[in-house]
């Protein structure tokens, strides 16, 4: 037996026969040409082919792995048009060098420059690199990317693959990949872990052929790579293997069953979101609605503001994929300490107390009527609710109950159609927390944000890895004032959710439950655990 | 020629999709945009070159624009700059 440590990405195990997966070699000599203009051009056509290539790329990531994963190939995209890249091949191809080894040559000056580099990112960059003189050097070649030819499934072990590689593998092929180099940021550790597959990067061990078809293990508890285990614990692994495949299937189980306690107490497991394509993620995981949809993604990264069209379109599309499931928005969420240059806010000396959400919307109406009227254009193609963050008055809801009516009789009197929809808040200060019955006579429902609730409570940065220790999330304090909260709430006949990371800590899920929270809203990955600590009450 | 400093404060850094987006920027300018990180230069229209410079979170870079449209140009990458990263 060889065994092999490295990085785990996924714990999770694998068990299979090896596919030892090599690059395609080239024979890439240097010759000399003679028409340096003929080989310029077709320098240049394979470059202009490998951008369309790259387009495509992209639109198939976007819609199998989503656009984060995606954007690599933009990224990619952008590095073809280097202007020094470009420059250093076609110098070469000047001095009567044939393309492919100039590409070549290129490729791996830049690529080693990168690999040099301290900082892990930028070191990961070296395959991108590498990735795009490849593609480069294929299209000229005429070649195209190898894929994998086995019948039966297996564990991938590479050198190290490419985005463009991983994302052209058949993966009902693929039990998990090994690969010798590659880091936990790498493209093949996000994809492994989006598709559930135990894999291990940075792996020590070597691309030996005799490897190619030995049965192997990837534990990805303890991060190992066991090549040809003795039969006695490979079927130890086998078992293990199988009690983990178990504790996801008896999860997948629970797909369409209710949220309800032994004693049948039912609590409603909804998601939290930040952008459209999470909501498939949310349907995927049989989530219930959506808990909290921040709408931020919207006014980050960008110039200006966005437009009342843009907004309706993101919000109609989240509302229009979740059939008639509650979509709860949330308005504007930010502060100083977010990018959004358009918004001119001036830099704080504490901006987590500062001129934040709801103190900006009510401050410029403008930007708030305009998000709330695509809200309420919106609400025709589902069940949307709204909620304002940051909310520490009585006073601040009368004022955007008034603009929310001013907002749909504006709405009314254009004809255009809106739906019901709830209005609640965020209850994440203290304040809001102690004088949650007079706000509560106020609002149809209460979101509890406990990140920012624990934080101003106990007067605790939760940025500051000094004071992790004192950090305590199960404090006394927070959770009376959540308590306090629901009897509040209850006593008015709203009901009441929390939407902090609190709420997915099944320790307290019973706390909750006794509380008589109706709502708990987590990320996608936390629904089927939250259900089955639920049922278990 | 224009001169400004500016210390990052993005997470990850002068990284791919910041740099991509730089890059756009500086394209549509007719100035010389160089950004420098310890003495090391690198033209803001190449993106190999800004990314090679490992400019981390806290790393203090210095701008230099020089050309026609240096005032402009100056203004729109410091706003992008804290923008973006």
């Amino acid at each position: 037996m060889v065994k092999c440590a490295g990085k785990s990405v996924l714990k999770g195990i694998a068990v299979g026969k090896i596919y030892v997966y090599r690059k395609q070699e080239y024979v890439l000599k240097q010759t000399q040409i003679d028409d340096v203009k003929a080989e310029q051009e077709r320098f240049e056509l394979a470059v202009s082919e490998a951008k369309g290539q790259l387009d495509i790329l992209y639109k198939n990531a976007l819609k199998t792995v989503g656009e984060e994963e995606a954007m690599i190939f933009d990224v990619h995209k952008m590095m073809l048009e280097d202007e020094g890249y470009l420059e250093d091949i076609k110098e070469m191809i000047a001095g009567k060098c044939n393309a492919e080894y100039a590409v070549n040559e290129v490729g791996n000056n830049y690529s080693q420059m990168f690999a040099a580099m301290d900082d892990d990112y930028m070191k990961a960059r070296s395959a991108d690199v590498l990735d795009i003189s490849k593609r480069i050097i294929n299209n000229l070649a005429g070649t195209q990317d190898a894929s994998i030819k086995t019948k039966e499934p297996v564990i991938l072990l590479a050198d190290d693959l490419t985005p463009s590689e991983t994302i052209q593998m058949d993966k009902s092929k693929i039990l998990g990949f090994v690969t010798i180099h590659g880091s936990a940021n790498s493209h093949t550790a996000i994809l492994a872990r989006s598709m559930n597959l135990p894999s291990m990067v940075g792996t020590d061990v070597e691309l030996l052929e005799e490897y190619h078809g030995k049965t192997a293990v990837v534990d990805g508890f303890a991060g190992e790579f066991l090549i040809d285990p003795p039969q006695e614990l490979l079927q130890d692994m086998i078992s293990r293997k199988n009690g983990w495949l178990d504790e996801l299937e008896g999860l997948k189980k629970l797909v369409g069953q209710d949220n309800v306690t032994t004693d049948g107490r039912r609590v409603n497991v909804y998601c939290n979101i930040g952008n459209e394509e999470d909501a498939d993620r949310v349907l995927a995981a049989d989530g219930g609605g959506i808990g909290l949809f921040r709408s931020e993604f919207l006014y980050l990264g960008r110039d200006s503001a966005p437009t009342e069209e843009e907004q309706f379109k993101s919000y109609k599309a989240v509302l229009e994929k979740m059939g008639g499931k509650k979509v709860i928005i949330r308005t504007l969420d930010i502060g100083a300490d977010k990018k959004a240059d358009y918004l001119g806010l001036e830099e704080e000396e504490n901006p987590a107390l500062g001129y934040r959400a709801i103190r900006i919307c009510l401050d410029r109406e403008e930007l708030f009527r305009t998000q709330l009227r695509a809200i309420y254009r919106a609400s025709a193609f589902g069940t949307a609710s709204i909620m304002f963050p940051m909310i520490i008055s009585v006073a601040e809801i009368r004022r955007i109950k008034e603009i929310v009516a001013d907002v749909k009789a504006e709405l009314a009197a254009e004809n255009i159609a809106m739906g019901e929809v709830e209005l609640g808040i965020m209850i994440e200060t203290p304040a809001a927390a102690i004088i949650s019955d007079e706000l509560a006579r106020e609002v149809e429902f209460f979101s509890i944000g406990t990140n920012d609730l624990t934080q101003y409570t106990l007067a605790v940065d939760r940025q500051n890895q000094k004071l992790e220790k004192i950090c305590d999330t199960h404090h006394k304090a927070v959770l009376k004032l959540i308590q306090m909260t629901v009897e509040n709430g209850h006593k008015e006949n709203i009901w009441v959710g929390i939407c902090g990371e609190l709420a997915g800590d099944t320790s307290l899920t019973r706390t909750f439950v006794d509380m008589g929270v109706d709502e708990l809203s987590v990320s996608p990955a936390y629904v089927l655990e939250l259900r089955k600590a639920i049922r278990e009450i | 020629m224009q001169t400004f400093n500016y210390t990052i404060t993005d997470e990850l850094g002068i990284h791919a999709r910041p740099a991509g987006l730089l890059v756009k920027l500086a394209a549509g300018c007719k100035s010389d945009i160089t950004i420098v990180k310890d003495g090391k230069e690198a033209n803001a229209k190449r993106i190999m070159a800004l990314m090679s410079l490992g400019a981390t979170k806290g790393t203090e870079i210095a701008v230099k624009v020089e050309g026609p449209d240096e005032g402009e140009a100056a203004k729109l990458v410091e706003e992008f700059l804290k923008a973006n990263l």
